[in-house]
């Protein structure tokens, strides 16, 4: 049932690192964070990783396992190979802390820039009346465990530092739409989304519903209609060509 | 040294804090938010089932005094009655409150939120967000707390003019001036830098004790820093002898063994079987809940349709009863074959309904350990789940005994009493949060302008140092490992005199080593450091526990005693309170009487029923507030 299992694990701190090789044991049904632990209780007591739930509920233990981006906590071993060596890097996209530990500030930042829920003065709480089916859009992207996959996976700010400034990101744009279909907001999100957090710059690879350990349809039911809601007062070519390919 | 002065610093960022910490800043107090983790991933985020709150949206019977005697009832009497009418009257605008801060809850069909039936209660009582409402809570919090920066930001240019989260930060010790609070000490996890707060009032919502358990639900954080955080400053801990089991937490894989499922999936129709098929909580059901709980299958299922003309099925009995029921039967060999028993919804919805109930579930199940809920069973056991003990404070304002020392949520003592009720947490991090935030505003007020002076800055930085700076020391992890295990097997969910007593006998071992850790590394982001001072914490509240467990000789509740089976009239008045030295040596428990409940609120029982939990004493009070009332 067990076996001993091959890793390399970056190590390091401060902008310098290496890729360090451990031998685990790894029993049956066990996940790669298991094996973290085991790494840090028998070998490594100092090695970093970010964690709570352990049950894929609170987006903590985000990594890339063999380049991709995972939770930790919820990818198999079995998903493996025995003979297999596997590679655990931090996210690409932010800054490495230590180990596999990022600072993810950028996201608490792009998080602050967009407007709070906006409901109408009038209504008290206790009054508010909303039907199952005008919720159900906005709660599937309440869904998001904040684990910040997406926005580590979108290349628009992956391979571009330079468009962190101006672009929230998978993450907060789906935000921007969730508010947007709120029953009960009243702010207009439309010219703040294309001028202010970039969705624009967004061409709809779908990398970012890819990665989602929630499996919310980021680009399908956040990012495209809010670019469509969008369009109503501004002109985006990929819209425009969605439009001419695919609505004739 | 990094310093901060604040009004308020509120330690701990799930429900709890948030709700205190919006209170505070509403008030006008300039606030820190200190969290273990980054911001927005506190344990809040695991609970599943919702928030219950009397609204009335789905029973328009229900109400606060219904309520209150579910609550009294779940915790078996024994709960600060006071809470528990706090609770009850305030849980419904606090839920209220979220939604206008933006929560989208699940809906009925005429547009108001949606309740679930859940253990113990009466009516459909939880509002929730399919099987992740506590992911709601948190976020809706988040929110609330960052719509206030932005204010904030409006009026004096900086989002963190009047509240800022200082995230991956853990407090290590809390300052005093003379008797009262003067401020925390604290190490970045990132850097590992000590930092000092300045700060008058002090909330704690660190939450619960999990970690000293091998099978807990509860994540690493869990290690009772409130707990011994408060005993150290001088403040009491009552009820620590009461621990809750969640019936249901998985079984397999072992890496995953502890992890919830949510008590929804009873409330939804799921059913409790053992190895025979047979659906054993029929046999279970205790005497002083035999009127409320059916006695058939039959009666049982109509009442998922037809609650006016049938009683609840024993499935959804109190979790204390569950659990207790559960580790009866695996022991009697009636179990499933990976050591638990089976827990099936499969049979009871249609999986599309099933997906759309229980996602979070249908989800784990299928990641974790490759089972699919919609069409086999589930298999379940026990596991430590909440800790109904805590710091030892005032009702209505959170106060805990020492000045300048509130307390809110799961590290406060009294409201659920012997059992917490499923759905009673969520409802009791925002009334009591609320409540303890405005307390410390107030105590903040009282003070004018004498602010307290920091002292032992010195002697908490040696103490934070000393893990780093041993050689040669043993490896934290074996002695937390060992500590797990001894409260899991000695101080777990059936207890005996001779074994809790080993136990602490273990501690006081265990804590000698733990004053001899070694963690190698530096200071950054040293998760061996971290659990080395974690240790203390965690010591010190399993000794507390063990301790008010051998003294309690009676079953009730989150503490059974295999040696006193039996719940004891005498013994519900008697509260078991812990107190220690400043080093954390000389842990003592003395008992202390609870107050009479008041004439208005006992008179909401009858008379039969009290009967089975009072004192002759005790009804002859309620007979006088009966003779008066009338």
């Amino acid at each position: 049932m067990s076996y001993k299992g091959k890793f390399r694990v970056w190590r390091g701190e401060g902008g310098e690192g290496r890729l360090e090789d451990f031998t685990v044991e790894v029993n049956e049904g066990e996940v790669v964070l298991d094996v973290i632990h085991r790494m840090q209780a028998t070998q490594a007591p100092d090695l970093a990783v970010r964690w709570n739930c352990k049950a894929g509920k609170c987006g903590s233990c985000s990594m890339e396992i063999n380049g991709k981006p995972r939770l930790g906590c919820m990818t198999r071993m079995s998903t493996f190979e025995e003979s297999e060596t596997i590679t655990i890097t931090p996210m690409r996209t932010f800054p490495v802390i230590k180990d596999l530990v990022c600072d993810v500030s950028f996201n608490y930042q792009k998080a602050r820039e967009i407007p709070s829920f906006t409901p109408p003065s009038d209504v008290k709480p206790g009054e508010y009346r909303m039907q199952q089916i005008d919720v159900e859009r906005s709660q599937e992207f309440r869904k998001c465990i904040e684990c910040f996959m997406c926005n580590n996976v979108c290349h628009v700010i992956r391979d571009h530092e330079e468009n962190k400034t101006h672009f929230a990101g998978p993450r907060f744009l789906m935000r921007i739409a969730e508010l947007d279909m709120h029953p009960y907001d009243v702010e207009d999100r439309k010219d703040s989304a294309q001028e202010e957090h970039g969705l624009g710059y967004c061409n709809i690879t779908k990398c970012c519903t890819e990665v989602c350990p929630e499996h919310i349809k980021i680009t399908d039911n956040a990012l495209i209609p809010m670019k469509e809601r969008v369009v109503d007062r501004k002109y985006d070519p990929l819209v425009w060509l969605g439009n001419k390919i695919f609505r004739r | 040294m990094e310093r901060h002065e604040y009004d308020v610093i509120v330690i701990g960022a799930g429900g709890a804090g948030l709700r205190a910490a919006i209170e505070a800043r509403q008030q006008g107090k300039r606030t820190a938010i200190i969290c273990k983790s980054l911001f927005g991933k506190a344990h809040t985020v695991m609970a599943e089932g919702g928030a219950a709150a009397a609204m009335g949206n789905v029973n328009s019977d229900d109400n606060w005094m219904v309520h209150f005697r579910d609550t009294m009832r779940g915790g078996k009497f024994l709960n600060n009655w006071r809470m528990a009418e706090l609770h009850a009257k305030e849980a419904p605008d606090r839920v209220w409150e979220l939604e206008a801060w933006g929560a989208l809850f699940d809906r009925t069909k005429d547009g108001k939120i949606s309740q679930r039936n859940f253990g113990g209660h009466e009516y459909p009582r939880l509002a929730h967000v399919g099987d992740r409402t506590g992911l709601e809570m948190i976020r809706t919090l988040q929110q609330r707390v960052v719509a206030l920066q932005q204010e904030d930001f409006e009026v004096h240019g900086d989002y963190e003019a009047y509240i800022k989260v200082f995230a991956e930060c853990t407090v290590t010790r809390l300052l005093k001036d003379g008797d009262a609070i003067s401020g925390a000490f604290a190490y970045w996890r990132e850097t590992g830098k000590f930092m000092v707060f300045d700060a008058p009032a002090v909330v704690l919502a660190t939450g619960g004790i999990g970690k000293s358990f091998v099978v807990t639900s509860n994540s690493w954080e869990y290690t009772g820093d409130g707990h011994a955080l408060a005993l150290l400053a001088g403040a009491k801990l009552i009820n620590m002898e009461f621990i809750q089991f969640h019936p249901t937490g998985m079984v397999w894989p072992p890496s995953v063994r502890g992890i919830l499922v949510t008590e929804s999936v009873r409330g939804d129709g799921g059913v409790l079987t053992n190895s025979e098929g047979r659906r054993f909580m029929f046999d279970y059901i205790p005497d002083v809940f035999k009127d409320k709980y059916a006695t058939t299958e039959e009666e049982g299922d109509r009442w998922y349709t037809d609650q006016a003309n049938n009683r609840r099925p024993p499935e959804l009995l109190p979790r204390d009863e569950v659990a207790r029921a559960i580790n009866s039967e695996v022991k009697a060999g009636r179990g499933s074959p990976q050591g638990g028993v089976f827990l099936d919804v499969s049979s009871r919805l249609p999986a599309a309904e099933i997906i759309k109930r229980l996602p979070s579930m249908h989800h784990q199940f299928k990641e974790l350990a490759d089972v699919d809920i919609t069409a086999e069973p589930m298999q379940v056991g026990p596991t430590c789940h909440y800790v109904m003990g805590g710091v030892e404070v005032d009702a209505d304002t959170g106060a805990a005994s020492i000045p300048g020392l509130f307390a809110a949520g799961e590290v406060s003592g009294g409201m659920h009493g012997s059992n917490r009720l499923g759905g009673n947490s969520l409802s009791d991090l925002l009334v009591f949060g609320r409540r303890a935030g405005a307390g410390a505003a107030a105590y903040v007020d009282s003070l004018g302008a004498r602010r307290p002076q920091v002292t032992g800055v010195e002697e908490a930085q040696a103490e934070a140092l000393a893990p780093l700076e041993r050689k040669g020391g043993e490896n934290p992890y074996e002695v937390h490992h060992e500590l797990q295990r001894t409260m899991n097997d000695l101080v777990g969910i059936i207890r005996k005199e001779n074994e809790v007593a080993e136990a602490l006998g273990v501690v006081e071992k265990l804590k000698e080593r733990a004053t001899n850790t070694t963690a190698p590394g530096g200071k950054i982001y040293n998760p061996g450091w971290h659990l080395a001072i974690d240790l203390r914490n965690m010591l010190l509240v399993s000794e507390c526990v063990a301790k008010a467990a051998l003294l309690r000789q009676e079953s009730r509740g989150g503490h059974t005693r295999d040696d006193y089976p039996t719940m004891e009239p005498d013994w519900r008045r008697k509260l078991l309170v812990c107190s220690a030295e400043p080093d954390g040596s000389g842990v003592e428990v003395v008992e202390k009487t609870q107050i009479s409940m008041r004439g208005d609120l006992i008179t909401l029982f009858d008379r039969a029923e009290l009967s089975k939990y009072l004192t002759e004493e005790e009804l002859a009070e309620y007979d006088a507030a009966a003779k008066e009332l009338s």
